[in-house]
This record gives C-alpha cells, structure tokens and sequence, in this order.
C-alpha cells in the first residue's frame, strides 16, 4: 500500500511495504470483525418497549471462553507479525552489508553536511566532496552512512527509502542503504527529530544517480589538481561504455 | 480569623449552620467536591487554551505564513512552542486533572459510600500546588524570549541548554510546571488509594467497588511507580537548564539518551494512566443505559493490572530508531505486541456487556460508545507502530500523531463529555438539555474523525510531525496533500463551533435546568443514593451500607431492571 503513496526507492523498502501490508490484512480483518460486531451489538440491541436486558455476568466458563478463545487467535497473529518483524529489523537495521561506498552525514541547528567518497571511492581522503543539503548517490550501489550531529538531536529520514535514523551528538550511528534504480531522481531527505527553531525547514535533497551522471557530478566537484589520480578510473569506464554500445 | 473560624467549623460536621464565606466554600474548602470542582473547571479552561492552540496551528499549516485570525503570523519559534504547549498541557493540564483528579475526587468518596477523602488537606494542598503549576505554565508563555518549543518530550540535549533551544526563560519555566503538577498528583493520588482502601461503606468488598473507582486506584499506583525517574531526570534537566551541570551533555561526559529513557519510562505508563479512568467511566455509562450486568468484572479488572504491569516494559518503543543499541528492538517490540492482548479483552469485554441489552441512547451514552469505536481504531493503529520493522519508517510521521490523537481524544475529549453529562446531575443537582447534547455530539464526534483520517494518509507518505510549514519540503508540498491539511483544519473548525452548544447548554443547565432527582438514571452505585447535588459530608446522618455489587442490572425475577448497592435483600423481597 505505501509504495502507491511513496515510491520504493531502496532495496529494503520492499520488505517494509510487504511488513506494513502484512498487519494491515492482520489487524484489518481483526477490526472489521469486531468493529462490525460493537455496530451490530449497538442495533440489535437497541431499546424497545417491553423487552427486557438480560442477564449475563461473564463469569461462566463458557462465557469466558468466548474472549478468552479469539485472544489466542491474536495472540497467533500477533506471533506472525512479531517473526516477520524480526526478518525485516535485522535486514534493516542489524545487518550491516559489506559497503561499495561510504558516506559521511553530519546533521547541526539546522543544515545537513554530507561528506561523499569522491574519485578514489574512499572516505577520509583529500578528494572528499562536501556538501550542503545535498546528498548524492549512485543507484545500485551499497552505502555505508556515518550519522553523526554535532549539537542536538536530529533524525535523518529519507521517506523514499523507508529509513529513519536518530544522529545524536557525541556518537557515530552506522547503518546502510542501496538505492534502486526506479528512483533515479531528486528526492526529500527530512529532519524527523524535533531540534528547535528551524526544525520545520531542516530538508535536504537527495540526487539519486545512474553511475554515468554520479560520475559526472563527482568530476565536476573535484578540484583540478585531485583529478589526475582518476584520470584512468574514467577512461577505463568510457571504454567499458564503448564495448557496450558496440 | 473569622474565615478560619468558619473553616474549623465547617470541617467538624454538616450540622452547623452559619453560611460559610464564599472564600471558605469554594476557594479553601476541603470537600472532596468542591476539589472536584476546581479541577475540573481548571482542566476545563486549559482544555480551551489547548485546543487554541490547536486552532492556531492547524491554521498555519493549512495556510502557510498568512495571519491567523485571533492570532496573526505564527513564527517557526511560536510554531514550536504551540505544540509543545498544546500537548503539554492536553495531557498534563486537561486529561490528569479531568480525569483523575476531578473524577477521582468527586466521585471517589461518593461512590464508595463515605463522607469526604481520607486526607481532606492533603487533597486542598494536591489542588493548590497544581494551580501554582498552571500559573507557572501559563507565565512561561510570556517570558523574554517566548515560551518552550522542544516539544512535550522535552528531549535533551535541545531542552537542556538556552544556546540550542533559544528559551533562558520558557524552558525551565516549563519544566518547573510540569514538574510541579507532577507533585500535586503524587499527593492526590495518595489520598485516592488510601480512601478507597480504608473508607469503603459498611459491606463494600473489593469485588463490589464500581470500576470506575478501581480504575482511578490502579492508574494512581501506575502514576505513583512509574514518575519517580521522571522527577530524578527533571531535577537534572533543571541542573543543566539553570546551573550548567552536564548530566545530558555528551560533550561534557553527559547521556542525551538517558532522558528519553527516563521520559518514556513514564510517558508510556502515563498512556495508560489516562485511558483507564475513562475505560472506567465508560464502564458505569455503559452499564446503566444498556441495563447490564459489566460483562466479566474481574477479568476487566485483572486485565487492567496486568496491562498496567506491561506497560513498565514497553518504553522503548518510542525510541527504536533513536541509536539505543538497535537488538532492544526485539524485546521491546514483543512486549508492545503482547500487551495489545490484555487491551483487547477490556474492549472485547466491555462490547460483550452490550450483548442482550436494552441500549438506550442518550447523550452520555452515545459518547461512551463512540469512546468504544473510536479508542479501537487508535489502539489497532498502535500495532503498525509496535512493529519497530515498520516503525522505521512511521516513527515521528503524522501517522503516529493520528494513532495517538485516536486514543488521547476518545480519552480526554470523548470519555470526558461522557462524563460531564452522566455526572451533571449528581455534580449540580440539574439535567443538561439532551437534544442539545446529541447536536454536540454529532458535531464532535464526525469533525473528529475529518481531522485525523487524513493525517493518516498524510503520515503515510511520509510527512513528518513538528514541521511548521510544508512547503519547505518539495515532496510534501504537492497541491493533493495541501488539500488533505485544509480538510482536516476545516474539519477542526467545525468541530470548535460545535463545542458552543456544549458550553451554552452547560450555563443554562446548571441554572435553568430540570431539577435531578437523586437516581435520574435509575442508577445502582452509591452517588445516586446521596442527594442532588450532595451536600457537605454526602449522605447526611446515616452512610449507605452495601449487599451487592455495582452492576446487578436486570436481574432475573425481580420487576425493578436495577438493584441499588445499597438496597437491604429484604427490600427486594419486597418489590
Ligand atoms: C481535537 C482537538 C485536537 C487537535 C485538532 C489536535 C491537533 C494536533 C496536531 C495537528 C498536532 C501536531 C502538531 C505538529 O506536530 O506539528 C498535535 C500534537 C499533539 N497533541 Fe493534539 N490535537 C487535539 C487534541 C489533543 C488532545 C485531547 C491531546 C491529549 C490529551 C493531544 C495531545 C497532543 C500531543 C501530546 C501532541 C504532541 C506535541 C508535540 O509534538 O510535542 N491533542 N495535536
Ligand atoms: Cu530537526
Ligand atoms: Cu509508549
């Protein structure tokens, strides 16, 4: 359901949506029925003249067992979200997938700094590309964030990859996300923790890229003198390109 | 003196009969129902500053950056401190003191049968600290600088230091208050316990105290237990806040997640401290328009403790993302689905007392079935939430603010009115017009749901509380999703017009109403058997004896449908 309202832009978002749709099918069932069953209660058993309530206590083995029975048929749908849960958290959150690229996400009152790999593909170099409420990535590729703030709390949420992570000051927070393709776009990345004053305008955009155009932006960014060591990185890709297209 | 003189004497009994000064009567009483009382005009009249607010910032959203009519331009900064305030005092200056203190001490000694609470100045003091508390709130909005904007949640290291939340003055005041209004209620809750342990009328068993009663006890233990590390964590806040410790301050050896440990510990518990006085009240409404038997007493109420167990080990649910060490996930998520199942057999319970009525549905009634309807859809949608797999990405969307607006409204807006209308008689010796009352209730209960049904869309797709203007974030700024935001303020602007009838009737009601008999609704639990409104000391000379329990509703082989708590056996025989 959720990816008609928000598109999947990431390769867990599909468990996600499939987990929400799960417990919506669960708990829908659950609350038509009893739902349906309060209205039902509600009409048939409206006040008419000459008829009288009766009296029922709830005590009896029999009745008790008509709550008591239904609850162990939730208790059973309650064990399937739980299991299901529990897949879709360790894929999330607990699993941390050997990296392609990594990126540096720094969050303060009320701008977002994002340190990506650059040329060299690796983070922590000279070659680094710094931005401001920017982020820039490659489709298909595996990313590692290094989630940091460096005053209060904020929470780094990217709607279309159903990820949200709290940055909070004095720690580093790892986690992972691989856009997919259908994405290839400029999408929100929103603050998702209250942080005071400029909260409310706390957004960045995230450039989700083929590698072609990722490419491309990485070579604008870096300063002429860094660029020679990735000279040959570029020419084996345009040969690459080459074979393809002959 | 002379106001001193009166006081003494009208504590040693009713049978005195100087007028008392108006002062004594009604501002320094230590009758449980003028306490009552002041509570619940208090809450009452915060509960119209909330919903301003709400008015106010409902209206920014829906039309971004232009004046607010009352109001005028709402800044990101009053933005902030509009919801904060808005929630702050909806749960802790209108649903606590409604429906714990208010209910609690005008119903408590009436409904177990005694004269007044067992600390009656204990119970003055618990009213007094918690006016003081509102008058710091309210100051707090006026100080240099405005008013605190860190949220109700107060989360640290923003609220603990003036350079990052931009409040020297608003956010201890804000603290101060909440922290105060904790104490009146720690003191309150105390005499709440104690009285209906220790006061109960002559043949009272524990089995035969009206639910709404035991409710009331078992949130008060639940405040009582859960809010100690609260009061630690807001001592240390108010450290840093005011004297530059550093006890949430990473860069100085502090924990900023300690707070919201600290926070939620109680904040959770706090849910629940709410919900079942009024699960209470519902019951005792439910009970006597359908002229039941409540549908198995003691497993509601042995549900009702073991939910109040529970909900001390379900905190962590509200910070699965907030970088606690991410495998608490699986525990906390087990405990937040399994206590679905005691909230499931109340309600299933209470559904099942409807089974074989004969409903009548006047205005409390109706309000206390749609407490049923609507509080079922704010506790499915908590199931969504529970599961942290999905929560990753609902956590902090609109759609957890509509599934907590789906319990907290039912609760403080829902059960309350319900209240009010069942209880004005006994409360004011009058009967509210009921047409009037059904007109409110149409036009409360269908904008309700016009406002929060689309912020479950809204949160769906990802928009994120606490943001005061849309637009700022390309994706959400889409004309469709504008149009759900005027849906829903609109929706909130029907709803404040209909809460004129509500007010109008009230006035005039409790001048020009019909005058109430003692058990207007042929009621069974004790209130009904003292005069209405009750005077000083209840029940006049002689307290009420008890031979059954509260809800011995149409009983076979008797012509009467009800059977007061207090009738002798032999009266039956009689009847
Ligand atoms: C029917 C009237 C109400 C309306 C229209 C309303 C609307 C809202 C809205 C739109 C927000 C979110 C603002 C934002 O995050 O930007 C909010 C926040 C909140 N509301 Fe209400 N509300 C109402 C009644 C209540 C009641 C009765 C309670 C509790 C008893 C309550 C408790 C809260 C809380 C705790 C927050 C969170 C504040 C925060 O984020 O710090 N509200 N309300
Ligand atoms: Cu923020
Ligand atoms: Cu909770």
């Amino acid at each position: 359901m959720l990816e008609k309202l928000v598109p999947r832009g990431s390769t867990y978002a599909a468990d996600i949506d499939l987990l929400f749709d799960v417990i919506t099918y669960l708990v829908g069932f659950w609350f038509i029925l009893v739902f349906g069953f309060f209205l039902y209660c509600l009409f048939r058993f409206r006040r008419k003249a000459g008829v009288k309530a009766q009296y029922i206590t709830g005590e009896t083995h029999k009745q008790k067992m008509a709550i008591e029975v239904p609850h162990y048929l939730i208790l059973g749908c309650d064990v399937v979200i739980l299991i299901m849960t529990f897949f879709v958290w360790h894929k999330v959150k607990i699993d941390m997938p050997t990296p392609d690229e990594e990126v540096r996400i720094v969050a303060q009152q009320w701008a977002w700094s994002f340190y990506h790999a650059g040329q060299d593909g690796i983070l922590g170099t000279e070659d680094d590309i710094a931005t401001v409420n920017e982020l820039h990535i490659k489709a298909g590729t595996q990313y590692k964030f290094h989630l940091e703030a460096t005053d209060v709390m904020h929470s780094f949420s990217v709607p279309i990859f159903r990820l949200k992570q709290d940055a909070i000051p004095g720690r580093i927070i790892y986690g992972h996300f691989n856009a997919l393709d259908t994405v290839i776009g400029e999408w929100d990345i929103q603050c998702a923790e209250m942080c005071g004053y400029m909260h409310g305008g706390m957004g960045a955009r995230l450039f989700v890229e083929t590698p072609e155009q990722h490419a491309e932006w990485i070579a604008a960014n870096t300063p002429d003198h860094l660029k020679t060591a990735s000279i040959a990185a570029t020419t084996t890709q345009e040969s690459k390109e080459d074979a393809k297209n002959g | 003196m002379a106001e001193v003189a009166t006081q003494t004497a009208h504590q040693d009994g009713h049978h005195d009969h100087e007028e008392p000064s108006f002062w004594s009567k009604y501002v320094f009483s230590t009758d449980h129902k003028i306490i009552g009382f002041q509570y619940l005009f208090t809450g009452l009249a915060m509960a119209i500053i909330g919903g301003f607010f709400s008015y106010v910032f409902r209206m920014q959203l829906a039309f971004p950056g232009s004046s607010v009519p009352f109001y005028g331009v709402v800044s990101p900064a009053a933005y902030n401190m509009l919801i904060t305030n808005h929630g702050t005092i909806m749960i802790f200056w209108v649903a606590m003191p409604v429906l714990i203190a208010a209910l609690g001490n005008f119903l408590i000694p009436l409904m177990i049968g005694c004269d007044d609470m067992v600390f009656p100045k204990l119970n003055r003091l618990s009213y007094q600290i918690f006016l003081l508390s509102t008058i710091v709130l309210i100051a707090s909005f006026f100080v240099p600088q405005g008013g605190f904007g860190g949220a109700w949640t107060s989360y640290t290291p923003l609220s603990a230091k003036a350079e990052y939340n931009g409040t020297p003055f608003g956010a201890p005041l804000w603290l101060l208050a909440v922290t105060l209004e904790i104490v009146a209620f720690l003191i309150g809750g105390i005499n709440f316990i104690t009285t209906t342990m220790n006061a109960r009328a002559k043949g009272m068993k524990l089995y035969d105290i009206p639910m709404v009663v035991w409710m009331i006890v078992i949130a008060s233990i639940l405040f009582m237990a859960s809010v100690g590390p609260l009061v630690a964590g807001a001592v240390m806040l108010f450290f840093d806040q005011v004297l530059g410790t550093s006890f949430f301050d990473p860069a100085a050896g502090g924990d900023p997640v300690l707070w919201q440990h600290l926070f939620w510990f109680f904040g959770h518990p706090e849910v629940y401290v709410v919900l079942l006085p009024a699960m209470g009240v519902v019951a005792e409404i439910m009970c006597t328009f359908a002229r039941k038997k409540l549908f198995g007493y003691k497993m509601i109420l042995y549900s009702s403790v073991g939910l109040g167990i529970l909900s001390f080990f379900v905190w962590a649910h509200h910070q699965f993302i907030s970088g606690v060490d991410p495998r608490a996930a699986y525990l906390f998520t087990t405990t937040t689905l399994l206590i679905s199942i005691p909230v499931a057999i109340m309600l299933f319970a209470f559904i099942a007392t409807l089974w074989g009525g004969s409903i009548k549905f006047n205005t409390p009634m109706l309000f206390a079935m749609a407490f049923l309807g609507e509080f079922l859809i704010g506790g499915v949608t908590g199931i969504w939430l529970g599961s942290s797999g999905v929560d990753v990405y609902l956590h902090d969307t609109y759609f957890v603010l509509a599934h907590f607006h789906y319990t907290f409204v039912p609760i403080a807006v829902i059960a309350v009115f319900a209240a009010i209308y069942y209880w004005f008689p006994k409360m004011f010796g009058r009967m509210m017009n009921d047409t009037w009352g059904k007109i409110h209730f149409w036009g409360t209960i269908i904008p309700f749901n016009g406002i929060f049904l689309p912020l479950f869309v809204l949160g769906a797709s990802g928009q994120h509380r606490r943001i005061y203007n849309f637009q700022n974030f390309p994706d959400l700024a889409s004309e469709n999703f504008q149009d759900l935001r005027i849906f829903a303020t609109g929706s909130l602007i029907v709803l404040i017009l209909f809460q004129i009838p509500f007010f109008v009737n009230f006035i005039v009601s409790l001048k020009r109403g019909e005058k109430a008999s003692r058990n207007p609704w042929k009621s069974n639990t004790l209130e009904w058997v003292a005069p209405s409104p009750p005077p000083h000391g209840n029940f006049g000379d002689e307290l009420p004896v008890v031979y059954r329990g509260p809800y011995e509703y149409s009983v076979e082989d008797r012509e009467e449908d009800y059977w007061p708590q207090n009738q002798p056996p032999q009266a039956a025989a009689r009847s």
